[in-house]
């Protein structure tokens, strides 16, 4: 057996890889839920926080901007071990698919509310007052006239944060949640074969390398023009 | 509630293990943040190479390490490695996973950067004698890196904050100890004095980046 | 004279330490034209946007065609539609049409439906000889063009006065005469304007009243002829004659 076909025999074991290919597509379903999960949760709760902000109450903004940063500080390791191993000491066990998507989705929320913030400061004040001056109140001003142009503005920055926070997942493992890499690490110790690692890797890049693509053109797509 | 999350008598317990580990991050941040810096100028310095056989595997290994999950690639290492006969430990595998995962980041950072620097910048410095080489480190490099300082920056804050995934391959930093001590005490305490010095350590550096992308992107209209 | 239909009494107006106005009285009657000139940070735009309250007075009164717009009890928002204004920037909507842009509020604030704002939408732009650009965004037009369709918009929701804050100043030399003409339009319509701009050409022949600020208050006023021909005021001459050498 020449060194080549050892190579291939370990990595990409034909028998082991067909035995837990099963394991490794059931991993990708978990993921995909938790990835969706993630970003609706954690966009939708970073624009409200960014509209909530806009209201310039300030105690309000205070507590905004704390809870932002506390997330864009904290490595979302450590919060998903907090919740997990933390939380039942308080009484409340939430299971490792729960720990992850709450961990993952304030990160999200946190980054996205700063991008959004961001994104409305920047749209000119002579746009506030044309719309005001034709007597649109300032709910619907921010509605129908800032809100559609940040949103286009902050879509490239967004798109990199959420799949680079999405890519996350791959943390639920450390608490047990049974996505791609979990399924992956304890089909390695079942067969003693590093094959099912390589599937895992293999499943990453099917969910994600198309999202990376769509990214690269979405950026240029909506390089702003006026 | 104090008894378990933040009990004193703990914290007094548990603080040198704690302590090694916040010592360990910060030097395991002191290595990984320069390799991945040094992977990354690596990519772009390439990237100024128009030609298509260049541009196409580069712009494929980028999109590939944007795609791929860092904790995979580091459990890739650790774990499949030893069976090809190589055991690295975990030290050696954070090193090499950051330096390709975050010289990816690095890498298109610092790309742009360079293409913001006008093709002026570089013609002037070419018509004063300088060679590429010397063009490109005294004139384009301090313009780009400026240009891009709330990327670089943030990208660094990412990077600190992932050297947490080296307690998965049982690497000695905070998190690591922090949850042996936990498992040592059956207690909470040590997580959450972790998470407190982490946000101590990151704050500023996120309160300085929030300022500095406001700015970025109201001048990118 | 008829009615006045904007009566602003002892407007000040401070920015921090700044004292921007310093109690200005204006009265303008129903059809009239009148034409606000002065340096640079004399207050007039401050004056325009204090009488639909995009700026607060710090103190004074105004009232709009009979609606106190001061009064915390108004709908401010009801109060503007009928107070149109056209900005410098002409502060187009980049992300609509030209006929989202005039439909915005007609939809919103009239409650109109989208059949009806169209219609009105399109009449509006066909008043300031656009109709034919309905379908192109702000992107896709000149200058001119756009502060025409800022014109439209805002006349599109009946306005009894409208404000012009420098309307021409942003415009290259060619395109402002295209604007004028608009104004000129409305004026024969016989609409209530009060205009803040440097178009000394336009302020002669259309002008009922020009008024000289400077330093937060009225120096002078009076039918064109008078002000620019024979200002009583030294800042006044002082003023006209820079203007003019240029």
């Amino acid at each position: 057996m020449s060194t080549w076909d050892r190579f291939v025999e370990t990595f990409f074991n034909a028998k082991v890889m067909v035995k837990y290919l099963p394991d490794i597509l059931s991993g990708m379903v978990v993921t995909i839920e938790l990835a969706v999960l993630i970003v609706l949760s954690g966009l939708l709760a970073g624009l409200v926080l960014a509209l909530l902000r806009a209201l310039a109450i300030r105690p309000l903004n205070w507590l905004i901007i704390f809870v932002v940063d506390l997330f864009r500080s904290l490595p979302p390791l450590v919060i998903i071990v907090l919740i997990y191993f933390g939380l039942p000491a308080a009484g409340v066990s939430p299971s490792g698919f729960v720990s992850t998507w709450l961990s993952l989705a304030f990160v999200l929320m946190a980054f996205s509310e700063e991008i959004f913030w961001a994104g409305i400061t920047s749209i000119p004040k002579g746009q506030w007052e044309a719309s005001r001056s034709t007597g649109l109140s300032f709910g619907q001003t921010l509605i129908n006239v800032v809100l559609p142009q940040a949103l286009r503005l902050t879509i490239p920055p967004l798109t990199n944060r959420t799949i680079a926070i999405t890519k996350g997942t791959a943390l639920g493992t450390v608490v047990a949640v049974t996505e791609i890499l979990g399924q992956a690490s304890s089909a390695v110790s079942n067969s003693y074969n590093p094959s099912p690692l390589m599937m895992g890797a293999a499943a990453y890049l099917v969910l994600f390398l198309p999202v990376v693509v769509a990214a690269r053109w979405v950026e240029t797509k909506f390089a702003w023009k006026r | 509630m104090i008894e378990t999350f933040f009990n004193p008598e703990i914290i007094a317990a548990i603080w040198p293990i704690v302590l090694a580990g916040l010592l360990n991050t910060v030097l395991l941040s002191l290595i990984v943040v320069p390799l991945g810096l040094l992977g990354g100028l690596i990519l772009a310095l390439l990237a100024t190479v128009h030609h298509p056989l260049v541009r196409w595997p580069l712009m494929a290994w980028v999109d590939f390490f944007r795609a791929f999950p860092p904790l995979v690639l580091l459990v890739l290492l650790f774990a499949g490695l030893p069976f090809a006969g190589l055991e690295l430990g975990g030290f050696a595998c954070v090193a090499i996973a950051f330096f390709l995962n975050t010289g990816a980041y690095y890498g298109e950072i610092l790309r742009a950067g360079i293409e913001s620097v006008p093709a002026g910048q570089v013609e002037a410095g070419r018509s004063t004698g300088l060679s590429r080489l010397q063009a490109m480190t005294y004139i384009v490099l301090p313009q780009a890196v400026r240009n891009v300082l709330p990327d670089l920056m943030s990208n660094t804050l990412e990077v600190v904050k992932l050297t947490s995934l080296g307690s998965v391959v049982a690497v000695p930093e905070l998190l690591f100890q922090a949850r042996q001590a936990q498992s040592l005490t059956y207690n909470a305490t040590p997580i959450v004095l972790a998470a407190i010095i982490y946000f101590l350590l990151l704050w500023p550096m996120v309160r300085l980046l929030s300022r500095l992308e406001n700015r970025a992107l109201a001048s990118r209209r | 004279m008829s009615k006045p239909i904007v009566e602003a009494r002892e407007i000040h107006k401070h920015f921090g330490h700044l004292h921007v106005l310093k109690g200005v009285d204006l009265e303008v009657a129903e059809r009239e034209l009148v034409f606000v000139i002065g340096p640079s940070g004399s207050g007039k735009s401050t004056l325009l946007r204090c009488l639909n309250r995009l700026e607060e007075p710090s103190s004074g009164s105004v009232v709009v065609d009979g609606i106190d717009m001061l009064d915390p009890r108004t709908d401010i928002n009801h109060a503007r539609q009928r107070i149109g204004m056209v900005f410098q920037s002409f502060n187009l909507y980049p992300h609509m049409t030209a006929l989202g842009n005039v439909t915005l509020a007609l939809r919103k604030v009239a409650g109109k439906s989208r059949a009806e704002a169209d219609a009105l939408g399109l009449a509006a732009l066909q008043r300031v000889g656009l109709a034919d650009r309905a379908g192109h965004t702000p992107g896709q037009l000149s200058g001119g063009q756009q502060q025409r369709v800022a014109i439209a918009r805002a006349i599109a929701l009946e306005p009894r006065v409208m404000l012009f804050d420098e309307p021409t100043s942003a415009l290259d030399p060619e395109l402002v005469g295209s604007v004028l003409e608009v104004m000129r339009d409305l004026r024969q319509s016989g609409m209530t304007m009060i205009v803040v701009s440097h178009e000394m050409g336009f302020a002669r022949n259309a002008a009922d009243r020009v008024m000289f600020m400077d330093d937060g208050l009225i120096v002078e006023q009076g039918p064109p002829a008078a002000i620019f021909e024979n200002p009583t005021q030294e800042r006044t001459r002082a003023f006209i004659g820079q203007i003019q050498r240029h």
